[in-house]
């Protein structure tokens, strides 16, 4: 096995002490390429095989499995943060035929721990898949990345077409497909309604996918990352799982960390590790830090002060008001206003409505307005209780959680920065406001119509 | 020149139909009307959204019983042998074929538009709703055939009537294209476009055609009816039997 | 065996029929779309709900069985 180049980018380097155990995802991973096939077994070992030999067999077999995922106490990796072995089972007792779908859209703007997973370590995630795939008696598994997946569908096209040789892995169809849209896509109603040929936009649920979903079967969707460690319980079992993270948040993680470190990138950490712990291994600050962004933009801001508690776990997380979401976190320097960056995330996330539903569409134009009003210092500003109205009013009404991300996001932006806001309210804009771009935001490159009144 | 119900001239059932087709036609007009009042939402505190919803459903259906009847005199009335058939298989049969059939289209268009509607808890809204756009080429299709295929033209009533409910759904067309519905820019065209050749067509032909000479012999009459027409500058008595 | 009311948000179009016939479960929100009561029904709620369901122009308000409906993640 050829030994990997070590540099923060890739794992944390623990500054009290190695952390034993980790890397698990990331373990042996090359800088630039991914690890073939042989690599890859090498490093981790054979898959144990589910599917095969008797029906009853394969039947125990699956069952094992399930109940090793339970004990793991595995979660969704991809914002959700929902048990995968309730999962798993609800798709094995559908009627029909399954079909495992892999989510790497990853239409998050600040998360590229998807496509990292994908470029560098391809095979554990197509392990997950077929893994999944062989205990649920499916036939086919679909990696689903976005449009704009040059390299990482390179590398999972690549892996794909290994696998393809070999017999034993060859017995599921591996097929990769691209999906193109906006913010929603990674949605799972969404996204099955992408691969299956339509405008990826969410629909109204029931049915939910696990019981009918992809042309009209069981789907399992789950996030890459998900099976990724799917594929290495697998292997080594839940206990070996639960060796690390907490107890309502074990094993281990990647996260996304951006903003003002020497290293920004794609790290995996033990479940609970701090922050600061992180922005350590990632090189320390640059600049002054006016607060973080954790769980994407459907999670929760919170101040700078607060970063010295924050442990990096759902529960932890959850308990001190953020969020771990897909295991975004994002600093925000001291360099940019964070009113005029919640404005501008304000926007983009009522432009990436996929305008369907009333509450949300109105709802979300109405707050990136009231917010931008208040950056503004204009005139006519919403009071507090206006946007608490509208907050109560855009969440939980639509058919998806955008619109309640986005109400949550935006409201702890609200209370993480409430002096500043004071300040915009009465002194309209600072200098800071009008180069404030940190905050990732692209445009939609083909938008979607939709537009209903 | 006189007819007399007791040759084979026009008799109760022939009145009956032309009365009825009048009526169907307003009926069509309102429940028109009504619907483009529906999907603008239009409503007022005596007029709630309900009511003109319902309302716009009770007089469709309305409409469709008259234009039963319609049909149903018209074949057993025994002047002009309009067959069942005809009725509802169009340009078919002897009397004034293609007037006649362009009635039948309407109706074969109405019937879909109905059934869907009362189908519409099986078939689902968007089912429902590509139906149902065929009303508004119904409707214009009722109105040429009545004035088509009708005796009466040349007497101000029916031209009167067909006048008012043309200006009332063009009226409700354009309010309802200005007000911005459908929202593509290339239906609310079309509905212009089309509302407007309709109303030239109207202007063109209708001198040239129900009101001008001999219509009766040019529209299809049979000829073995037409010295019975009373629209017929031909001011023949001559019976033919 | 209760009943509930919902709304499908895809297919509303805020026509607001719902609100007229069943005002005991469903106002409108300043853009005219619905919100719902999403208690159980009782008597003859239950036989408005069900014509207030037929009424609605495009089909989005359902009178649902018990399970009350998640959404997917």
């Amino acid at each position: 096995m050829s030994s990997s180049v070590t540099t923060a980018e890739l794992y944390p380097a623990p500054p009290d002490g190695a952390v034993a155990g980790l890397p698990r995802l990331l373990a042996g991973v090359h800088e630039q390429c991914a690890l073939t096939l042989t690599e890859h077994l090498s490093v981790h070992g054979q898959l144990p095989l589910v599917g095969g030999g008797g029906r009853s067999r394969s039947r125990s077999r699956a069952a094992k499995l399930f109940e090793e995922v339970e004990g793991s106490g595995l979660c969704g990796c991809g914002g959700g943060g929902f048990p995968t072995a309730t999962k798993l089972r609800s798709v094995a007792g559908a009627r029909g035929r399954p079909v495992v779908v892999v989510n790497a859209v990853e239409a998050e703007p600040p998360s590229s721990k998807d496509r990292t997973l994908l470029e560098l370590a391809p095979h554990l995630v197509l392990d997950g898949a077929v893994l999944a795939a062989e205990a649920l008696r499916a036939d086919e598994a679909i990696v689903a990345v976005g449009e704009h997946a040059g390299a990482s569908a390179a590398s999972v096209y690549a892996a794909i077409e290994e696998r393809t040789g070999r017999g034993e892995y060859g017995r599921i169809g591996l097929t990769l497909v691209s999906v193109g849209g906006g913010y929603v896509t990674g949605q799972e109603s969404a996204l099955i309604a992408g691969l299956e040929g339509r405008e990826a936009l969410p629909t109204f649920t029931p049915p939910l996918p696990f019981e009918r979903g992809l042309r009209r079967r069981p789907t399992l969707v789950n996030n890459a990352e998900t099976l990724a460690h799917l594929a290495l319980i697998g292997r080594l079992g839940a206990r070996w799982y639960r060796g690390l993270g907490t107890s309502a948040h074990p094993g281990s993680a990647l996260v996304t960390l951006s903003g003002p470190v020497a290293y920004p990138g794609v790290y995996e950490i033990e479940a609970g590790a701090s922050l600061c712990s992180l922005i350590d291994a990632a090189g320390g600050t640059t600049t002054g830090v006016r607060g973080v962004l954790t769980g994407g933009y459907a999670g929760s801001w919170a101040p700078a002060a607060a970063i010295d508690e924050l442990e990096l776990s759902r529960d932890r997380l959850a308990a001190a008001g953020g969020a771990f979401g897909a295991g975004i976190v994002l600093l925000l320097s001291s360099e940019t206003c964070p009113v005029a960056e919640t404005a501008r995330l304000a926007r983009w996330l009522a432009g990436q409505s996929a305008r369907q539903c009333g509450p949300c569409m109105f709802g979300l134009d109405a707050i990136a307005e009231a917010i931008s009003g208040i950056a503004a210092g204009a005139r006519e500003q919403a009071s507090d209780r206006r946007l608490q109205t509208l907050a109560a009013l855009t969440a939980g009404r639509g058919a998806c959680a955008h619109p309640d991300g986005a109400v949550r996001v935006i409201a702890s932006a609200l209370r993480a920065f409430a002096a500043d806001f004071e300040d915009h309210r009465r002194a309209g804009p600072c200098e800071l406001c009008a180069s404030a771009d940190e905050l990732p935001l692209p445009l939609r490159a083909a938008g979607h119509s939709g537009a209903r009144p | 020149m006189s007819v007399s119900l007791a040759t084979a001239g026009p008799s109760v059932l022939w009145y009956l139909t032309r009365a009825t087709g009048a009526v169907s036609l307003v009926l069509l007009t309102g429940s028109l009307v009504l619907g483009v009042a529906d999907v603008r939402r239009l409503s007022t505190e005596r007029w709630p959204r309900f009511i003109i919803d319902s309302l716009h459903r009770s007089v469709s259906l309305l409409a469709l019983v008259f234009l039963g009847v319609h049909i149903l005199t018209s074949v057993l009335d025994s002047y002009a042998s309009i067959s069942l058939v005809n009725a509802i298989v169009p340009f078919t049969g002897s009397y004034r074929p293609l007037w006649l059939g362009l009635g039948a289209v309407s109706f074969d268009l109405m019937l879909a538009v109905v059934i869907t509607s009362l189908l519409k808890g099986r078939i689902g809204y968007r089912g429902w709703r590509a139906v149902h756009w065929l009303a508004y080429a119904s409707w214009p299709l009722a109105l040429v055939h009545g004035l088509g295929t009708g005796s009466d033209v040349n007497g101000a009533w029916l031209l009167v009537l067909s006048v008012v409910c043309g200006l009332a759904v063009a009226a409700a067309v354009l309010s309802r294209v200005l007000s911005g519905w459908p929202a593509g820019a290339t239906g609310r065209r079309v509905g212009l476009a089309a509302t407007a050749a309709f109303a030239i067509f109207l202007l063109a032909w209708l001198p040239a055609g129900p009101l001008g000479s001999e219509w009766a012999r040019r529209s299809g009459t049979p000829s073995s009816l037409l010295g019975h027409s009373t629209t017929t500058t031909t001011n023949s008595s001559a019976t033919t039997r | 065996m209760s009943h509930r009311v919902e709304v499908n948000p895809i297919t509303c179009e805020a026509h607001g029929i719902c609100a007229e016939l069943l005002p005991e479960r469903v106002s409108l929100d300043e853009w005219g779309y619905p919100i719902v009561d999403g208690r159980p029904l009782h008597g003859s709620e239950l036989e408005h709900a069900r014509r207030a369901a037929r009424a609605c122009p495009t089909l989005a308000l359902i009178v649902a069985r018990e399970r009350a409906r998640s959404r997917a993640s």
